[in-house]
């Protein structure tokens, strides 16, 4: 098969643990150097947490597996320091189309509005996404990569978690005080504790196929339900970098996995749909069914589950590698701030707070995307085709037509880290939203808003005018992990300028209004009367002092 | 002017789609096609005004006849 990227072969070097003999000690090991894992280790290391992160394998993922990066996703990749490479190598994407037999029904643009530095996607394959986050975790001194080793045993007990190792020189144990299981959909850190992953098996089977193609389709995502080419079932393009194509059919549910995953049958199936003359070879196949299910908590002890080790979902809606990243950084900042003994244990609780209820929405809307593309019955199937006939001439249908809901950050309501607001807000920036993007204007160029934000909690503050005096009762200095961000519409020394009111209308500021922003760019807290008692509390609350300013 | 209304009337598309869908678990056909003729019936005697039905009902043949297959 073809193949244009080169793996490369990350060594094994023996650790101090097999040249001495010892057993060795880590304030955190990540085991597993997928996407999640490799977010997860670098965002640790970035706050100055010594991180082992290990991997039984040698090299990045085989075959492309998920190809969507949301922009959620690309925006924690950047201030990982890894975005670069999905900005060069990336296909953009906003926009998605729609057809129902041979009739295009309706397109979908994810991104409406300008004013934000990356798209709604960039599709990659995955073996690129984590060469990159390789690249990125290199540099960090606290971030000891250990490749071909792969956890044989594992055994919590109350102040640490004992990890025995197995690498091509032997065995050694490594006591962690916190693990953090990235070890994918069959974990075996979950199945060696025991714990039940729970959920719904779907019988319907998908043939995903790459093929390298020079080829004529737009960077979109389309989307076909019975097209002529695949009678009666869905099909599912995407672009992707190299001139490589991702294509995902819908079988019959009695498909037999075995030989249609031949590529003498995979072909004839392509050639259907791209034309008989079609040049193309193909990559990568994969034959799967799915299951949507979860952990019943993302947290045993001092384990953390982060990404499919914890939940699965269908790929409908690109929520799985998504979902895991939102998942690694929602738990870098918390673990590193109880870690370095600015925040209480209790801080460490809001992961499953927060992350199980996002988990919930990503299975909830890539199992109802999976029930559209595959009806259970003549009944719903005769819904589900009226909405299609329908969605040609009429938007209430269209907005019923489900082929995916496309991974956006989860809005962590009812989070106990949030602070309810002081006075009215409209807008989508309630607390708990993920900080939207806007441009800004330093004293000397154009940037964006989110790269103002620091590693820690930033307040940002607007003014009417960059010479306007800090409200009332400001203190004389911030609290620590707490850096101050000025607003105003035209910048001034210390100012940020917001020039084309972005940043005001998309977070409804007057002058005077405050907001905090948490280390993962989520909202925590904002008023329209700043008061030194209220950001004490709020920052209390954020770092899971819960309660005191409720 | 038109009675019906066709503007977008849920700001939960999905949970309304899934809520018609529900509705049939565990029918088989026959009473699936019944569920479907109450369900309608139901619903016009809640809409109750003759004009918007026969709108609708209109609206529905002729997007059933468009994609009726040429003799």
């Amino acid at each position: 098969m073809a193949q244009v990227y080169e793996h490369p072969i990350f060594p094994f070097t023996a650790p101090p643990e097999l040249l001495e003999g010892r057993v060795g000690n880590a304030p955190v090991c990540v085991v597993g150097a997928g996407p999640v894992g490799l977010a997860i280790a670098i965002g640790l290391a970035a706050r100055g947490i010594q991180v082992v992160l290990v991997d039984d394998d040698e090299t990045v993922s085989h075959g492309s597996r998920l190809i969507c990066i949301s922009k959620r996703t690309l925006e924690i990749f950047d201030r990982l320091g890894a975005s670069a490479g999905f900005a060069e190598k990336g296909v953009v994407w906003n926009k998605g189309r729609l057809f129902f037999g041979e009739d295009e029904v309706y397109s979908f643009d994810l991104l409406k509005e300008d004013g934000h530095q990356w798209p709604a996607f960039v599709n990659i394959q995955q073996y690129y996404a984590e060469d990159f986050l390789v690249r990125a975790a290199e540099h960090l001194p606290n971030l000891n990569i250990r490749w071909k080793s792969a956890v044989v045993g594992v055994e919590p007990s109350s102040d640490h978690v004992r990890l025995t190792m197995e690498t091509p020189e032997g065995r050694y144990d490594l006591d962690a005080d916190y693990v953090v299981a990235c070890d994918g959909a069959s974990s075996f850190v979950r199945r060696t504790l025991g714990l039940a992953f729970d959920g719904r098996t779907f019988q319907d089977r998908f043939l995903i196929t790459d093929v390298t193609m020079q080829a004529e389709f737009p960077s979109e995502r389309w989307f076909w339900f019975e097209p002529p080419f695949h009678e009666g079932q869905s099909a599912l393009l995407h672009k992707q970098p190299d001139s490589v194509w991702r294509i995902d059919l819908q079988l019959d549910q009695s498909a037999d996995p075995e030989v249609e995953g031949r590529e003498e049958n995979v072909r004839p199936r392509i050639e259907r749909m791209l034309g008989v003359d079609a040049a193309f070879e193909i990559d990568w196949i994969s034959l799967y069914t799915f299951r949507c299910q979860r952990l019943q908590r993302f947290t045993e002890g001092r384990i953390f589950f982060a990404g499919d080790s914890a939940h699965q979902v269908s790929p409908f809606g690109a929520r799985g590698g998504n979902g895991g990243v939102q998942d690694a950084d929602n738990l870098a900042w918390k673990l590193a701030a109880v870690i370095n003994g600015d925040a209480p244990d209790a801080l460490l609780a809001s992961y499953d707070a927060e992350r199980i209820p996002a988990s919930d929405e990503n299975i909830l809307n890539s199992s109802r995307s999976t029930d559209f593309m595959t009806p259970k019955s003549q009944a719903v199937r005769d819904i589900r085709d009226a909405v299609l006939a329908l969605a040609r001439d009429h938007g209430f249908a269209r907005r019923m037509v489900n082929s995916g809901r496309l991974s956006v950050p989860a809005v962590l309501d009812g989070s106990p880290l949030n602070t309810p607001d002081v006075g009215h807000f409209d807008g989508l920036m309630r607390p708990g939203a993920a900080a939207l993007d806007a441009p800004v204007a330093t004293s000397d160029s154009m940037g964006w808003l989110l790269h103002q934000f620091s590693g820690d909690f930033t307040v940002l503050l607007y003014l009417g005018d960059a010479h306007d005096a800090l409200p009332d009762d400001w203190p004389h200095a911030l609290p620590a992990m707490v850096n101050l961000l000025v607003i105003a519409p035209i910048s001034g020394p210390g100012v940020i300028g917001d020039p084309e009111g972005n940043v005001r209308v998309r977070y409804d500021l007057m002058p005077g209004t405050v907001y905090l922003i948490r280390p993962d760019q989520h909202v925590a807290a904002r008023t329209r009367a700043f008061s030194d008692m209220w950001l004490k509390g709020a920052l209390a609350r954020a770092l899971g002092n819960g309660g005191d300013n409720a | 002017m038109s009675a019906l209304v066709m503007d977008d009337q849920t700001a939960a598309p999905d949970d309304l789609y899934q809520a018609l869908v529900d509705a049939h678990e565990g029918l088989v056909d026959a009473e699936s096609r019944q569920l479907n003729a109450r369900l309608i019936l139901l619903l016009a005697n809640h809409v109750g005004d003759l004009a918007v039905l026969q709108e609708a009902a209109a609206l529905a043949r002729a997007s059933v006849l468009h994609d009726r297959p040429d003799d």
